[in-house]
């Protein structure tokens, strides 16, 4: 048993620096989260309420268990995308407890723009669901939209991922045996009434819930036929009469109950099973981090400090030491859970990409989920290393990453770039959970690399045409290129576009993690077949 | 030689019994009704005999059924206990002649303190000091105030047939008898319909101040100390204690003298208690004698170290006492309060319902608790609403006064309304500290000793909702509580948030007062298991709870006493609404004396369904609105549950 120890002096200017810097990004943060979080804003909120209605935060909050930690994804969403405000995309997903059961709770926010379907708001809502598919979640909907956007209707219909996948989803993963529960609690038209329909257990409040496939207006443009939308669709319709709901409620809270009671009877068991153990706090504190992360994202620091703040007791059992020293691989235990950790400690090399590679087999083999912490600038480059055959090692380790069946999870504490991304367990690599920290970025270079490069391509176009390049026209070239990269790869550009499922404040990672371990292994731990490593 | 005994009794006082029956040896036999089937005093004898019925007079009055059970079981002697059959001189004469032994005096000593004039005359006779009075047939204005001339002002009328504070009047002076007299006699004429007067000393300041006496088949007669009972609510004893405050030695054998002198005027065998008033200058007067052992016995056996019952059992041999009068101890200080099943806030109507939570406080040096209940048990309507006594002995008062207050501060109950706080406040009172001791005590401090009830504040809110919160995780989780789920982030992480404050909304429900969601951070707060403490800091300042869970339920600690605090259950709450729609439900334990309505009938909205007696009072069932009565599932007489179904109605369109 290895305790990691920690070199940190709190005492040094650097450690200062550092805490400042971060304490700036993580309060940014922080408020910006606290702003999604009114959602619509007051006076929206007020006139839901005003009908009865509990708030979209509200009903999370009844429906989960009293205390229950509530893991949320996609906070960010659709952040400054749409040249309007609209806060998580207008829909509220996470995990959270229900009757002891960790579920997919996915409410729409009928506070923001009426609840309806903005492309993100379909990409977040497809989101939650593959997460809930991948890790055996129930699926509780709380519906409360007009549906699509129907401006943006070309980005929300047609396509695979599109609208219409939500309720592929949901028959597929009720086929699974992941159980599929609806809450109707406002309109639910067209589409959308697909949600309860295709849920397997429907529940409705009277007076407030509607489900029909056409409303009132597009009825009487249709028929001539003049019908109130409670009488066209309402509770007393579809409980009574229709069958296409099962539970009738007679306000919120009353339906938020029967959907607890759904999940109380599903007989429902964790499949994952692992030898855990009973949690230990780390020896360091958690937001000792803000001081270890340089504030100059250039400097280097050594992760094993990062370890030593997420893991039991700061133990971290090493795997291969002292070779490929540049990935650090060991076996930890997080909130009680075992987890085998990569994170990067410098550059990609020929060695460290083929001890990754073999660590992942062992993790594999044993059944143990993966974490990645990722600050990645790349794979080296250099003749020396192409001819080394830089590329076949790191094939090796981005083939293990990509059929590795085990959970993934992937934080990106630093830089993640070009085909270090996809060694480290990228977007691509179809991680359970992806999170970013408020420093990272992301991008498939550098700016300065981007820049330079496009520096360079300018050059040789000008001595070519016998022209001269100056340092002024350097300069004008350069700056867009690194503006653009610092935009495109800011974790909030990312996060908005759902490339990652949030942005988190470093010194909540540890809980983070265990949370989405422990969700993670509602899902059984299946064996991994691996491709042809090239060797 | 009695080797079986039989308790012609329920709840504490059975179960005192037995505990010393069983130290010598004696095989227990408890009876008991229908509804004590499962009650204290039934599972701890030898053996147990169903009374039937509920009621008092259908089960432990039942003298025929009581005296066949002692056959059945080969029961020798029966203990009465007190209250029941304790002075029932017919039952005593039925046991002797049914050669059973009777633990109490013989019939015609019951008899004989049995009617209160008569044994006031028999105390006279033997020369024990009455209070001064004028008790003829004469009842013209003169001869009152000849009499209040003789006996001195102040004085009191009273109706000779009274009783309950009626036709009772307070004269100050001679100027108003003519007035107070008349007014008196037009009461007691409406009440009793009798306007005859008597007229006594108006005693100033009295303390209740009985003395234990014990006397043998032998003619031997000892007084074991006295007791201080004069907190008192409506003649009602509250706290008790030995020896009385302030008693100086040479009053204390002045009154045992007389007291023992009292018994042996009737012949008096077995344990008794003399009741005398005390005034301010340490004169005595006798008011009854208590045939019987009284509910404050263990005060006397705490400061003499003597097992009354005991005693009592020896006597009924044939035995002498075992002490002398010079041999009885008198040693340190005792206090008894009685812990009552009763709605302090509302005129003290007795409580009932299942004991959620009963937790007595731990035994120590001094402490005794004598109960006849446990968890989960029901106090019900039917009997005395005592559920336990509580005692503590101290080598000074004081010491016994601060261990009694601990030990009511590790009593826990919750489920049914107590008189715990209320006996708390007394304890804890300056004026009981300094032993200012009277009968005019709990009127007097009524202010202090009964404020209003607090309402639930939002801090009791915001503090129910943090121990909910920290201390029940997955508290109404259906599913198995393995290793796996009952640790672990989901569980430990209380309402963590991704980047926002650990908050959440809970709607609790304590009783009938519900608080829909709240915003709670539990920031800064912890529950300890081991302890079942919640440590609360605001302002840099911790503060401290007690919670219990039991059954599901949280407990929290509030403003000395247990509230019970529940998850708001939209579900039961939206049945609940439904069923009123239709039926109606008995509110409360009770029988059920008159049906007022039959099946079909058309009723208007208040109309009167059906009548209840529970508590020694009588409900009526209304209709809530008008409509036609479809179905009635209760008779006359019948015992009912709360909650059950008595009527069904359809509402009138």
């Amino acid at each position: 048993m290895s305790i990691l120890n920690s070199q940190i002096n709190r005492n040094a200017p650097d450690y200062a620096v550092n805490c400042s810097a971060m304490q700036t990004l993580v309060t940014d943060l922080r408020e910006l989260l606290a702003r999604v979080a009114e959602g619509g804003g007051a006076k929206a909120q007020e006139r839901h309420l005003s009908r009865g209605k509990l708030l979209p935060r509200q009903r999370i909050d009844a429906l989960l268990d009293p205390g229950s930690p509530f893991l949320e994804i996609g906070q960010l969403t659709a952040h400054e995308v749409y040249g309007e405000d609209v806060p998580a995309a207008g829909l509220i997903a996470g995990i959270g407890r229900v009757e002891g059961v960790e579920c997919m709770i996915v409410a729409n926010d009928a506070t923001v723009k009426g609840g309806s379907y903005y492309p993100l708001t379909v990409k977040k809502h497809l989101r939650a669901q593959t997460i809930a598919q991948q890790n055996r979640l129930p699926c509780i909907y709380l519906v409360d939209s007009g549906g699509a956007n129907l401006p943006r209707q070309d980005e929300v219909f047609p396509d695979r991922e599109h609208f219409g996948r939500i309720f592929f989803n949901q028959a597929n993963m009720s086929a699974q045996g992941i159980p599929q529960i609806a809450v109707v609690m406002g309109s639910c038209t067209a589409g959308g009434a697909y949600v309860p329909a295709m849920a397997d257990e429907a529940i409705m409040v009277r007076n407030q819930a509607t489900i029909f496939l056409a409303g009132p207006p597009l009825v009487k443009a249709a028929t001539g036929e003049v019908v109130s939308a409670e009488d066209l669709g309402g509770a007393d319709v579809h409980c009574k009469t229709s069958g296409v709901a099962d539970h009738y409620a007679e306000n919120d809270e009353h339906a938020l109950a029967i959907a607890r009671r759904c999940i109380a009877n599903l007989n429902w068991r964790k499949q994952g099973e692992l030898n855990s153990r009973a949690p230990i706090n780390p020896r360091y504190a958690s937001d000792e981090l803000y001081g270890i992360i340089p504030a100059d994202a250039k400097q280097p620091f050594d992760v094993r400090e990062v370890v030593a703040r997420l893991v039991d007791d700061s133990q971290f059992d090493e795997f291969k030491a002292l070779y490929g020293t540049t990935l650090v691989c060991g076996f930890a235990h997080l909130h009680g859970h075992p987890v085998a950790i990569l994170a990067n400690n410098g550059i990609l090399f020929a060695e460290s990409a083929q001890k990754g590679a073999h660590f992942i087999e062992l993790a594999c083999q044993r059944g143990i989920p993966l974490l990645f912490l990722q600050n990645i600038t790349g794979f080296m480059v250099g003749q020396k290393y192409e001819a080394g055959g830089i590329a076949k090692h790191g094939a090796k380790l981005v083939t293990a990453v990509a059929c590795a069946q085990v959970p993934k999870f992937t934080v990106i504490i630093g830089g993640s770039f070009g085909a270090g991304n996809y060694g480290m367990c990228g977007r691509a690599y179809d991680p359970r959970f992806l999170w970013m920290w408020p420093n990272a970025r992301i991008s498939v270079m550098g700016g300065e690399q981007a820049a330079g490069v496009l520096v360079q391509v300018k050059h040789e176009q000008a001595e070519r045409a016998g022209e001269t390049f100056s340092a002024e026209q350097e300069q004008t070239l350069r700056k867009p290129i690194l503006e653009q990269y610092e935009r495109q790869g800011h974790p909030y550009y990312s996060s908005a576009r759902l490339w990652d499922d949030g942005v988190i404040d470093p010194a909540q990672t540890r809980d983070v993690l265990g949370l989405a371990i422990s969700a993670a292994l509602n899902a059984p731990i299946v064996p991994t077949r691996f491709g042809v490593f090239r060797m | 030689m009695i080797n079986t005994l039989l308790i012609a009794n329920r709840g504490e006082i059975a179960c005192r019994v037995m505990r010393t029956a069983r130290e010598m040896g004696i095989t227990t036999v408890a009876v008991h009704s229908d509804v004590d089937r499962q009650a204290q005093h039934v599972l701890q004898a030898d053996i147990a005999i169903g009374l039937g019925g509920a009621k008092p007079a259908d089960s432990y009055l039942l003298v025929d059924k009581i005296l066949a059970a002692a056959h059945a079981s080969g029961a020798q002697a029966i203990h009465p206990g007190y209250g029941f059959l304790s002075e029932n001189a017919g039952f005593a004469r039925a046991c002797e002649e049914q050669g059973l032994i009777f633990v109490g005096p013989p019939a015609s000593a019951i008899d004989a303190m049995g009617s209160k004039s008569a044994a006031k005359a028999l105390m006279e006779k033997a020369g024990v000091p009455l209070v001064p009075g004028y008790h003829g047939d004469e009842q013209d204005l003169q001869t009152f105030i000849t009499a209040a001339e003789r006996i001195g002002y102040p004085v009191l009328l009273k109706a000779t047939a009274g009783g309950g504070g009626k036709g009772m009047k307070v004269v100050e002076r001679e100027a108003d008898m003519a007035e107070a007299l008349a007014s008196a006699q037009r009461e007691a004429q409406s009440s009793f319909g009798d306007a005859r007067m008597l007229v006594e000393k108006y005693v100033l300041q009295p303390r209740h101040v009985e003395i234990q006496v014990f006397a043998d088949q032998h003619g031997n007669g000892v007084y074991l100390n006295e007791r201080d009972c004069s907190i008192q609510r409506r003649h009602q004893k509250v706290v008790e204690e030995a020896p009385a405050p302030g008693l100086s030695s040479e009053l204390r054998k002045a009154m045992g003298d007389a007291a023992v002198k009292a018994a042996q005027a009737i012949g008096y065998v077995g344990a008794g208690t003399v009741e005398f008033l005390l005034d301010a200058r340490g004169e005595f007067f006798f008011m009854e004698m208590n045939t019987r052992l009284q509910v404050e016995h263990p005060v006397t056996e705490a400061i003499t170290g003597q097992d009354l019952v005991a005693w009592q059992l020896r006597v009924a041999q044939g035995e002498k006492l075992p002490l002398t009068q010079e041999q009885v101890p008198l040693m340190g200080h005792a206090i008894e309060v009685r812990l009552y099943a009763e709605d302090t806030d509302n005129d003290f109507l007795p409580a009932s319902g299942t004991l959620q939570l009963y937790r007595e406080p731990p035994a120590g040096k001094g402490r005794r608790v004598d109960s006849g209940v446990t968890e989960g048990d029901v106090v019900s309507p039917f009997y005395d609403p005592m559920i336990a006594k509580l005692i503590a002995w101290g080598e000074t008062r004081e010491e016994a006064r601060l261990s009694l207050l601990a030990m009511l501060r590790e009593t826990v109950v919750a489920g049914v309304q107590t008189n715990l706080k209320f006996l708390t406040r007394i304890l804890a009172h300056p004026a009981f500290a300094q032993a200012e001791l009277d009968t005019g005590f709990i009127p007097r401090h009524a202010e202090q000793l009964l404020p209003a009830p607090e309402a639930l504040n939002e801090q009791f809110w915001r503090t129910a909702a943090k121990a909910w919160l920290l201390a029940m995780p997955g508290a109404s989780s259906v599913t198995s509580k393995s290793a796996a789920r009952a640790s672990g982030p989901w569980t430990d992480l209380t309402s963590w948030r991704a980047g926002l404050p650990a908050q959440s909304r809970l709607h609790l429900r304590c009783g009938e007062l519900d608080q829909p969601f709240a915003a709670v951070d539990v920031t800064g707060c912890s529950y300890c298991p081991a302890t079942q403490t919640l440590l609360i800091t605001e302002a840099q300042q911790t503060r401290r709870y007690r919670l219990l869970i039991s059954d599901g339920a949280l407990y929290l600690h509030w403003h000395n006493s247990w509230q019970r605090i529940d998850r708001f259950d939209p579900i039961a709450e939206v049945d609940h609404s439904h069923q009123h729609a239709g039926g109606l439900q008995a509110p409360m334990n009770g029988s059920v004396v008159r049906v007022m309505v039959e099946p079909g009938q058309q009723v208007e909205a208040g109309a009167v369904l059906l009548v209840l007696e529970a508590m020694k009072m009588e409900h009526s069932i209304r209709a809530a609105e008008a409509g036609t009565v479809k179905a009635i599932f209760c008779a006359e007489g019948e015992l009912i549950a709360e909650g059950t179904l008595l009527v069904e109605m359809e509402e009138a369109q």
